[in-house]
């Protein structure tokens, strides 16, 4: 009996660490997405704020120095996003994936060159790290509690403040808040701004928390799942959050299944379950599991007539 | 910014504002160079000369742009209807599971001459309906196609990661890939091609495919601009609703150009199985995919572009593998930099330089 009980809470806090980086990505997508901009670039952001994190943790010796890097290496991409598709109305899908393939460039470019571990960055010390707060063993460092807090915040923010309502407003009819005299250009930039953040926070989860120093490709499609969180909350914090937890127990079965055979049903391949986040959203996506709905204007930018 | 986007002179849009882009975009590459510290003309002197120094960098160089341009025509079909195809890294990753099934199945009956032509057909079916469920999920479910191209990327790579390690794995074999091809099933390579009407080049990866990829320009340029379906695809892309008014099935058309699309990126791994590693192996279209976005934006679309676009991409790969080993702090994911950089500067910022070039060429009236 105690030996279940362990496994369920060992499960269970392996579901949140897991999930953190998640929940973070997509509640800062949520913002970008909300106010009409399709962020596929969250996997890049999280990336390169992952490597700035070690990169400066490891260079300063303070976590907290690295997760300022992060956070500004996150929110100079989400400026860039921004200037392509709000101040040049560029294809916002075309710019998220630059942002992708330019983070997974250039953090093993650059790490290389810094480093010399073939884009690693030297493994941080206990006291680089983002150490846990009250259990050691569950790795509860102190963005578990930012990224548990981050969805009420969205929630609030989106739901019940006037800035919320106008970014809802901005993704659904940006003429209709225009027309109210309010900068749609503004609004989107402070949405994207918003997802930088959070963005950068899960990077910094990544490489200064979770693990002990920045490994190439680390995010591993991370942002992507996040993406998917989002449609399979319905653009909305709370059932993304919900998503979020899913798919990290999902990840956390997944290590525990590795080799087991299951009574009745044999082996079940890892890559199946690694697989599910994917194929449970097209599931959604095809129709299959209810509707989603997006916000109307995401994707189109906006052109201000003279 | 101006929104009144003023006509400049044809061969400014056409030419000098691709250049632009790009001119764009190395500026920033070599600026990055610099932080490094290495001088930044040194290092495309260097490059340079590792892509097309000699006969075997200029087999690679053509070796690397034969996957170019096949995923490169890969986005552009789509790219056409106004279908942005994300997924050509797991359509060739598909087209690679049906050219080795088909290979693995028949080499031993079938004789060379049907076997490749089969095996190509393969790579372009498996292709093709990996692109048709996210098509067929665009056209009657109305999901976003570029959020499920990326998920079928991750859904092929688990996949063939499964295949590869349960199920078509080598006996005996302690990696995961399959066991050879028979030499009657591989697209023999350019070397001996060229040797058999008595030329002699270095040996490199490069081999026949090149014309398959050739072929297919052709192929995309007449099916685009000159049959009724081409047209109707372009329409479709410019706008639905004209092209539902002028008697164009939308569904229909959605389908065809992604089962196309997905079929040309198949092309990637005739090229990579046939031509070079003649066995199913893991990870064999990795990052062509996504260079095929880079090349068709760069090459505005157009096969004559893409081709274009290939070699130069053809060139960084190979000349960027050079590179590195003359200078080991440039390490090879500089040329994924310019990838990233390329897409940014001419798609998303396509019409930063717009403004400038007004200044200098734009019509009067």
């Amino acid at each position: 009996m105690e030996e279940t009980l362990t496994l369920v809470v060992a499960t269970l806090a392996a579901t949140l660490r897991v999930a953190t980086p998640l929940v973070l990505c997509a509640m800062g997508g949520l913002f970008s997405e909300k106010s009409g901009i399709i962020d596929v670039g969250l996997e890049g952001k999280m990336l390169m704020a992952a490597f700035f994190a070690a990169a400066t943790a490891s260079l300063t010796g303070s976590a907290w120095a690295g997760v300022g890097a992060a956070i500004l290496a996150a929110e100079v991409l989400a400026l860039l996003h921004g200037f392509a598709c709000i101040t040049h109305r560029g294809n916002q899908v075309v710019s998220g994936i630059a942002i992708n393939i330019l983070a997974m460039g250039l953090t093993v470019v650059l790490g290389a060159a810094w480093f010399g571990r073939g884009g690693q960055t030297p493994p941080l010390a206990a006291t680089e790290r983002l150490n846990p707060i009250f259990f050691p063993i569950a790795g509860d460092n102190v963005l578990v509690y930012v990224g548990l807090l981050s969805v009420p915040f969205a929630w609030w923010v989106i739901e019940r403040t006037r800035f919320g309502l106008r970014l809802r407003a901005v993704g659904e009819v940006p003429l209709a808040v225009d027309a109210a005299g309010i900068s749609v250009s503004w609004l989107r930039y402070r949405a994207v701004l918003i997802c930088g953040l959070f963005a950068g926070l899960a990077g910094a989860y990544l490489s200064i928390a979770q693990n002990a120093g920045f490994s190439r490709d680390m995010t591993a499609g991370q942002g992507f799942i996040a993406l998917a969180a989002i449609i399979f909350g319905r653009w909305r914090p709370v059932p993304a959050f919900g998503a979020c937890l899913a798919f990290g127990l999902l990840d956390a079965i997944a290590i525990r299944l590795q080799g087991v055979t299951l009574p009745g049903i044999g082996e079940v391949p890892v890559q199946l379950i690694q697989a599910l986040p994917y194929l449970l959203t097209l599931f959604l996506l095809a129709g299959f599991i209810g509707r989603t709905v997006a916000p109307k204007a995401a994707g189109v930018p906006y052109e201000k007539e003279h | 910014m101006s929104t009144a986007r003023r006509p400049l002179p044809g061969w400014v849009e056409i030419g000098l504002m691709p250049l632009a882009n790009i001119a764009l975009a190395f500026l920033v590459v070599g600026l990055i160079v610099e932080v490094i510290g290495v001088d930044p003309f040194h290092a495309l002197k260097l490059l340079v000369l590792g892509a097309v120094g000699s006969s075997e960098s200029i087999g690679y160089t053509l070796y690397y742009a034969t996957n170019f341009i096949f995923t490169g025509l890969a986005v552009a079909v789509a790219f056409h209807a106004g279908l942005f195809n994300i997924g050509g890294e797991g359509q060739a990753y598909i087209g690679g599971l049906g050219c080795g099934l088909a290979v693995l199945t028949l080499d031993r009956y079938l004789p060379g001459l049907l076997m490749i032509p089969l095996a190509i057909l393969a790579s372009a079916a498996f292709g093709a309906a990996w692109a048709a469920i996210p098509a067929w999920m665009q056209a009657w479910r109305g999901s976003h196609i570029v959020i499920t191209t990326i998920m079928f990327n991750f859904v092929a790579s688990a996949l063939m990661v499964y295949l590869m390690v349960n199920v078509l794995i080598a006996p005996g074999s302690m990696t995961p890939q399959s066991r050879g091809f028979a030499a009657s099933a591989t697209v023999p390579s350019m070397q001996a091609a060229l040797q058999w009407i008595g030329i002699a080049v270095a040996p490199s990866a490069l081999n026949l495919s090149l014309l398959l990829a050739l072929l297919a320009c052709v192929g995309v340029w007449i099916f685009l601009w000159h049959t009724p379906w081409g047209y109707g695809l372009r329409t479709m892309g410019q706008n639905p609703e004209a092209a539902l008014y002028a008697g164009t099935n939308l569904k229909r058309t959605t389908m065809l150009a992604m089962c196309l699309s997905g079929a040309l990126a198949g092309g990637v791994a005739v090229n990579e199985l046939l031509g070079v590693h003649h066995r199913l192996v893991l990870d064999f279209a990795a990052g062509y995919g996504f260079t095929g976005i880079a090349v068709a934006l760069m090459g505005r679309g157009h096969p004559l572009g893409i081709v274009l676009a290939a070699l130069l991409f053809g060139a960084l790969q190979q000349g960027g593998a050079e590179l590195n080993f003359e200078i080991p702090t440039i390490t090879r994911e500089m040329v994924v930099v310019i990838q990233g950089l390329v897409i940014l500067f001419s798609g998303a910022l396509v019409h930063l330089p717009r403004p400038w070039l007004q200044a200098l060429f734009a019509r009067k009236g």
